[in-house]
């Protein structure tokens, strides 16, 4: 006797509670395998590219702390960056260490936001995700002192930072990368043995090297896959050249290797922020520049290594106060081509989790 | 560092290869004509000194007479860059090859320069909007572009 059977539509979204923000997933199911799946996204789009052709470059900043708003100082960064680029603005030393204090903290708590959501989505609900909570509030609270916001901090000025740090900031950044490790170790304990987590996470949406650099996958997902491509090394930015830190690199490629990425990148950047408030001078913190800013016809192209991966800004002046092309490089959408990749051929128990473990925000996705 | 390789040299091959396709080659940028992009995007890809094995990303400048595409690519095994760019002139009905069929990050990126500027990239399999709904009017990165 045969049955007949046929595939079916099975719509995730837009309003759903892993998708961390509106986005939807469109499946074609034979059973419980995925044939095909389209990502349907564009809810959040705000047209940031157009919006900034209308304001100055100084008043751009702003709107990069709204792209990936769980990484708003990386954001900063690689904007700033780009915009010294084109116009030729040297930054002041001390500048650049902040510049990377902050970056680095905002690495950890992205990672911290990542693996807590990565988490939830295999079942473990809210509890890890509050203990996550918990540290990067802390992070929050260094971000408060500094600058005054919690989110949104738009901290980073073209040749400078807006402000100079407080005298109480080094010695409550200490407090904290000290008792870190110890958080993260105690907390990988907990998770990196449990058997569920395992069997839910090893072998489970594997990606080979070459798929990965085909797709121009960036970021700790590239790298679980075991591809050594690190923008603080591959191409250094700023002064991630003075310090000595390790590029962690996957074996496997599948979720938990993307996840372990993620706890040993947390660990790195402790060494580097450790480093940098070591070896930071006194001194000015904002460039000359003027105060409406016309850099030089021509075009100029800045990436760093946000958290979640490459993050670029690709800027054409026509030499007038406001930028007449921005691009975003972002990573979120770039790496969102994975999604076909992976899940086609495997469970749709398995979706939710391989969505995590690439870790998107819908703000950068449809910017 | 990474190393921007010199855009004359590879013109220079390029040429030899493809005669007639470069427009101009200056830095680390190469213009090339649209109708060539397949190819020369191919062989860039293919030839062992380039290895151009990722494209970290693809947009589009209105400058109002023309379109002018880029491509940023990059070799993680050399670990050097080159910027490729072409030029649409077509203003009605601007079009290029799709580079999908060589890297996969090209799809949504290519979808998106569709999207937002309008510009068509033949030989893509799934060419339609992806940040803006279907039925959407305009494309509104365009200078001409008039909102609603």
């Amino acid at each position: 006797m045969t049955f007949k059977t046929e595939s079916f539509v099975v719509n995730a979204g837009p309003q759903h509670p892993s998708t961390h923000g509106l986005f939807r997933m469109r499946f074609t199911l034979d059973g419980e395998v995925i044939q095909d799946v389209e990502p349907i996204f564009g809810y959040l789009h705000r047209g940031i590219e157009k919006l900034t052709e209308g304001l100055n470059y100084t008043q751009d900043i702003v709107f990069t702390d709204r792209l990936d708003y769980l990484t708003s100082m990386s954001n900063n960064h690689a904007y700033v960056l780009a915009v010294e680029k084109l116009a030729g603005i040297q930054v002041p030393e001390r500048t650049e260490y902040l510049r990377i204090i902050m970056t680095e903290l905002m690495r950890i708590a992205s990672h911290l936001m990542t693996v807590g959501f990565l988490l939830n989505e295999l079942g473990a609900f809210m509890t890890p995700l509050l203990y996550m909570f918990r540290e990067r509030e802390k992070i929050l609270d260094l971000f408060e002192m500094v600058c005054g916001q919690r989110l949104t901090y738009n901290y980073f000025r073209i040749g400078g930072v807006s402000q100079d740090v407080p005298e109480e900031f080094f010695p409550a950044v200490k407090k904290y990368i000290d008792s870190l490790p110890r958080f993260i170790a105690e907390y990988d304990q907990l998770l990196a043995e449990n058997e569920i987590l395992l069997m839910r996470t090893k072998n489970i949406g594997i990606l080979k090297p070459d798929a990965a650099v085909n797709c121009s996958v960036s970021g700790p997902v590239l790298r679980a896959s075991g591809v050594n491509w690190d923008i603080r090394k591959a191409d250094p930015y700023s002064i991630y050249d003075r310090f000595e830190f390790d590029v962690p690199t996957g074996s496997v490629g599948d979720v938990y290797d993307r996840y372990r990425m993620r706890i040993e990148e947390m660990h790195q950047s402790i060494r580097i922020i450790k480093q940098a408030m070591a070896q930071i001078p006194s001194g000015e913190i904002q460039a000359k520049v003027p105060r409406i800013l016309r850099p030089p016809k021509g075009e100029a192209y800045a990436h760093v290594e946000a958290p979640k991966g490459e993050l670029g800004f690709y800027i054409v002046s026509d030499g007038s106060t406001n930028p007449y092309r921005l691009h975003i490089r972002s990573s979120s959408f770039i790496n969102l081509r994975l999604l076909r990749e992976l899940m086609i051929g495997t469970k749709i128990a398995d979706a939710i989790v391989i969505f995590g473990s690439i870790d998107i925000c819908l703000g950068e996705v449809d910017r | 560092m990474a190393l921007a390789l010199p855009a004359t040299e590879i013109s220079a091959k390029l040429e030899a290869q493809f005669p007639g396709s470069v427009v101009e080659s200056s830095g680390n940028t190469i213009v090339i004509k649209p109708e060539s992009t397949l190819q020369i995007a191919s062989f860039l890809k293919n030839t062992p000194d380039f290895d151009f094995d990722y494209v970290s990303f693809i947009t589009a400048v209105d400058y109002n007479t023309y379109f002018e595409l880029v491509y940023y690519l990059i070799s993680l095994k050399h670990n050097h860059t080159l910027t490729l760019k072409t030029r649409c002139t077509d203003r009605e009905n601007p079009s290029v090859p799709s580079v999908n069929s060589l890297w996969k990050g090209a799809d949504y990126q290519e979808r998106e320069v569709y999207d937002l500027m309008g510009i068509r990239f033949e030989g893509h399999p799934n060419l339609k909007r992806i940040l803006l709904w279907e039925g959407f009017q305009g494309y509104p990165l365009r200078k001409d572009f008039k909102p609603q």
